[in-house]
């Protein structure tokens, strides 16, 4: 079964959605889109250091993803607005990582690759580290849904139920940075963001709860995988934009449909 | 033994010292309100009760065990997070489905626990934020100006179940509030804060006190003042459902500047 590169690029993009449906309802409940997008970015620079240590893109993406977002996390609120701190450290890592990448003239890489995905090139080795992070990502969040979400909700509340809201978002950080390196080979880093954003997006009308809002999230983000995938094949057109294409559609159509329910 | 006490805490935000040296003890049951000026640290003053800024000097002593319902000033739930009431109440978990609905009743909506919380009014929202603040049977609730946005009437009648919520719980009650008449009526004990504890006792001997009247005026005048500041309050609630009172030509200048 996993002989076919079809099947293996759906299981990635399946596994990919599974991590990114509730984590990425976080990421829009806590109105940290643009933090996600700059994690992602900065795992550009990782790839490249990865390369020239010769160490494994994956654990290499995630160590600059995460110290990319521990540093913003830990700076804010101390002169810059988040946005600034966020423009100014994403647009730097992807820079300096272009340029580390242009030095590494031994290894023809494709850039592209890394920067727009290739779910058609996942190997099974890939799967099992895109699967063992999602598992990891969807567990780590499992564990502390309730806390995560009271510090979500309100700092001082969660204080006074006992949790420390700086731990919860240390570990919504951590599950950033395993997210995006997993997803890097399934979207790339460019498109990380989307994964995260638009399945949660278009899933916020349709739902009553946050659990179901994080579930019909995992739905629709496993449905534009699987369509998107099909869509690729079937159009010859690129695989990871094309999932997110899918995503967009889904989102365009759940907000049309709530809004017509509105006002009918 | 008291429930919560403070031995001589202070509050710093950067260089800024908010609270010094305050000492104070909340026994069971009792009714205890914080009066005081904007920026006198009474928000800082909770806060450092539940542990969300650290003391820069001095001790914050838990009952061991105690259970703190608090309701917190001002709630924003962003629109993106879909939450029903019942779920809600049920954070941070392990609340069984019948406690909840009898928090509701405590609190007095009993009806809400399908509702949306986006689609709550102002008083109904109050009311599920007590209810949550009492699902665990706390033995003390912490009330930050939780009448904030209700008109006088709505404040008036949050308060009251507050008298009947102790009653009922026996759970003791620590309270900011602005609105100093209904203050009075309801606490055992006033704390009039001002960076530090300024004076403290019964409502009637805290407003004879020369510090208090140094903060909130004296005598008559005193009482006038917070009356027109009162009716300023009413206002500002009936503002969204119609006029249905008479105002006078201050307040209609007012409107017409909204």
């Amino acid at each position: 079964m996993l002989d076919d590169f079809m099947m293996r690029a759906t299981l990635a993009g399946l596994g990919v959605a599974c991590a990114a449906a509730p984590l990425g309802s976080f990421v829009v409940w806590r109105r940290m889109a643009y933090f996600g997008d700059a994690t992602a970015h900065a795992a550009v620079l990782g790839v490249a250091l990865s390369l020239a240590l010769q160490i494994s893109v994956f654990a290499g993406a995630m160590a600059v993803a995460l110290v990319m977002a521990l540093t913003v996390t830990l700076l804010t609120g101390r002169g810059y607005a988040m946005d600034t701190l966020l423009g100014v450290l994403a647009h730097s890592a992807l820079a300096f990582g272009l340029v580390a990448v242009s030095f590494l003239s031994g290894i023809r890489i494709d850039l592209m690759a890394y920067l727009f995905g290739d779910i058609l090139a996942v190997s099974r080795t890939d799967l099992a580290v895109i699967w063992g992070g999602a598992a990891l990502v969807v567990g780590l969040i499992g564990w502390r849904w309730s806390g995560l979400l009271t510090a979500t909700l309100n700092e001082d509340l969660a204080h006074a139920s006992g949790i420390d809201p700086k731990r919860e978002k240390l570990i919504l950080t951590l599950a950033l940075a395993i997210t995006v390196a997993v997803a890097i080979k399934v979207v790339g880093v460019l498109l990380i963001a989307a994964m995260l954003i638009i399945p949660a997006a278009a899933a916020r009308p349709l739902s009553r709860t946050p659990e179901g809002m994080a579930l019909t999230a995992a739905v629709l983000g496993a449905v534009s995988a699987v369509a998107g995938l099909r869509a690729a094949y079937v159009f010859d057109t690129p695989a990871g934009p094309s999932i997110v294409c899918v995503a967009a559609l889904c989102f365009a159509l759940t907000s049309l449909t709530s809004s017509v329910w509105r006002s009918g | 033994m008291s429930l919560i006490s403070l031995r001589g805490l202070s509050v710093r935000y950067g260089a800024v010292t908010v609270l010094h040296d305050v000492t104070m003890e909340i026994a069971p049951g009792e009714i205890v309100t914080v009066v005081g000026p904007n920026g006198s640290g009474k928000t800082s003053l909770l806060r450092a009760i539940i542990g969300a800024v650290a003391p820069a000097k001095g001790r914050v002593v838990h009952k061991p065990g105690l259970r703190i319902g608090y309701v917190p000033q001002r709630l924003h739930i962003d629109p993106t997070l879909p939450m029903t009431v019942e779920r809600f109440l049920r954070l941070p978990g392990g609340t069984p489905k019948g406690a909840c609905a009898e928090a509701l009743e405590t609190a007095g909506v009993p009806d809400l626990a399908r509702r949306q919380m986006s689609g709550l009014s102002g008083g109904q929202f109050q009311r599920v934020l007590l209810a949550r603040a009492l699902i665990n049977r706390p033995d003390v609730i912490l009330l930050d100006e939780a009448t904030q946005g209700l008109d006088q009437p709505g404040s008036a009648a949050f308060y009251r179940r507050i008298e009947e919520v102790r009653r009922e719980t026996g759970c003791a009650v620590l309270m900011i509030s602005h609105e100093l008449h209904v203050v009075m009526s309801a606490s055992d004990r006033v704390i009039c804060l001002n960076g530090h504890v300024c004076c403290e006792g019964t409502p009637e001997k805290v407003s004879s006190a020369p510090e208090y009247r140094a903060l909130f005026g004296s005598g008559t005048g005193g009482a006038l003042a917070l009356y027109r500041h009162d009716h300023d309050h009413a206002h500002d609630g009936a503002c969204d459902h119609g006029h249905g009172h008479d105002h006078g030509h201050g307040h209609d200048q007012t409107e017409a500047a909204e």
